[in-house]
């Protein structure tokens, strides 16, 4: 029998496997769910603020923050990365950093120096292999990510940014499209493009402001900055969630392929050694 | 009883929203008791709570830990801070995430960390998947 026993063996270890994929898809499936939710409560946070840094600015257009003004020489550019903690999430991870590897590559090749931050142990790993400065990072956010454990990160690249250290500060992340398209993303945090001001009417009346417009607007614009940081590491999970239900949908379909075309060679190996055994028998009693 | 919108809002999550006739928070210079048809108003909170008022005379109380309260005409807007924000906590965790950071680099040095293992290993089964074919196609 050609191997009857192993082909067996063979069946039994794929299905564990398919057993292992099929449990890691349905909980990414009802993982998603879960962050989706927690994009959108953070949602009002973002249109609120904006709508709040388009009032401030409409009624003082002559002070401008250096959030605001973009610099005429780049000489280092910052980078939050923000990736996954775990793998098994297809090329999510790996497409996203040969993006931003691409694009730290231009800047390097004009002269200009690099700084980068990590989220996750994903970019962490990667990153350290790399020739660049790492200054921070921040890993194990769990599945429900607080803004509190990025504030370290964020300040490191703010205050960088403030005290003209960097002259350019860009977020790296998966955008979340849907559940089968996840953008690998690199959007300019600092100084920040025009933000959308979301004024509704046209209004004729300013604020008291306490303590005074400058303080207020650097305190909401930070905030603003910090909340787009947070809005990234949200859309990066449930972009993570997404990848692995993926990843793994396609690796049980491999499996049940391969517990297939086991099968059948599983059978024509039992059915040859039957075959073998009837000739052996027939021949026997034909010679007695 | 005249009432004003008012919408509570962290970064994390929707607070509170909906009528009120009374909002009473700690702003930066003290004491605040913003009422409808306020006048419009930026300032900085401290930590401490929020209470509403609603239409019914119930009041519910949220706490703060630092944030922004801005009334418009319409409406009374809260974007409060969940965390402790300070300059010298700031500072506190970008030192965290650098040791992190440090940390992480530390250990790059003697063995072969996973994803490295990992990536050596698919190249592995990508030859010998390779291997097997030719192997394939000489029999035939």
């Amino acid at each position: 029998m050609a191997g009857g026993r192993e082909i067996k063996t063979k069946i039994k270890s794929v299905q564990n496997t398919r057993k292992v994929t099929r449990a890691l898809e349905m909980v990414s499936a009802s993982k998603i769910r879960k962050a989706q939710e927690r994009m959108k409560s953070s949602r009002p946070y973002a249109r609120l603020i904006r709508q709040l840094i388009g009032h401030i600015r409409e009624a003082n257009t002559d002070y401008s923050h250096p959030f605001l003004t973009a610099r005429q020489e780049v000489r280092r550019v910052g980078y939050i990365i923000v990736s996954s903690d775990r793998g098994l999430a297809g090329g999510l991870n790996s497409q996203l950093f040969r993006r931003v590897v691409a694009d730290m590559r231009q800047w390097q090749a004009q002269g200009v120096e690099i700084d980068l931050v990590t989220i996750g142990q994903k970019s962490t790993a990667f990153f350290r292999r790399l020739k660049v400065n790492l200054l921070g990072s921040v890993t194990h956010l769990g599945e429900r990510p607080q803004l509190e454990q990025l504030i370290g990160i964020m300040t490191t690249m703010l205050d960088g940014y403030g005290e003209e250290r960097l002259d350019r500060v860009m977020l790296c992340y998966n955008d979340f499209i849907n559940t089968m398209v996840q953008k690998p993303t690199l959007d300019q945090l600092l100084p920040l493009p025009e933000v959308q001001a979301l004024t509704s009417t046209s209004h004729e009346w300013d604020y008291l402001y306490e303590p005074d417009a400058e303080t207020v607007l650097g305190q909401v614009l930070t905030r603003y900055v910090e909340s787009l940081v947070y809005q990234a590491v949200l859309e990066n999970l449930a972009s993570e969630h997404a990848a692995r239900m993926v990843a793994m949908k396609s690796a049980s379909d491999n499996a049940n392929k391969l517990i297939d075309e086991l099968n059948l060679r599983y059978n024509k190996a039992r059915q040859a050694a039957i075959t073998q055994e009837i000739s052996e028998i027939v021949g026997g009693a034909a010679a007695v | 009883m005249s009432t004003i919108r008012c919408d509570i809002v962290s970064a994390e999550d929707e607070i509170f929203h909906g009528n009120v006739t009374l909002v009473v928070a700690t702003g930066e210079m003290g004491e605040l008791g913003i009422a409808p048809r306020h006048a419009p108003l930026i300032t900085r909170l401290k930590p401490g709570y929020v209470r509403v008022t609603l239409e019914n005379g119930d009041s519910q109380e949220f706490y703060v830990s630092g944030g922004i309260l801005e009334v418009q005409p319409q409406v009374v807007s809260v974007l409060a801070d969940t965390a402790m924000r300070a300059k010298d906590l700031d500072e506190a965790a970008a030192k965290a995430a650098k040791d992190e950071a440090e940390r992480a680099l530390a250990n790059r040095a003697p063995d072969m960390d996973l994803a490295e293992a990992q990536a050596k290993l698919a190249e592995a089964v990508a030859q010998l998947q390779a291997l097997e074919r030719l192997r394939k196609t000489l029999k035939h």
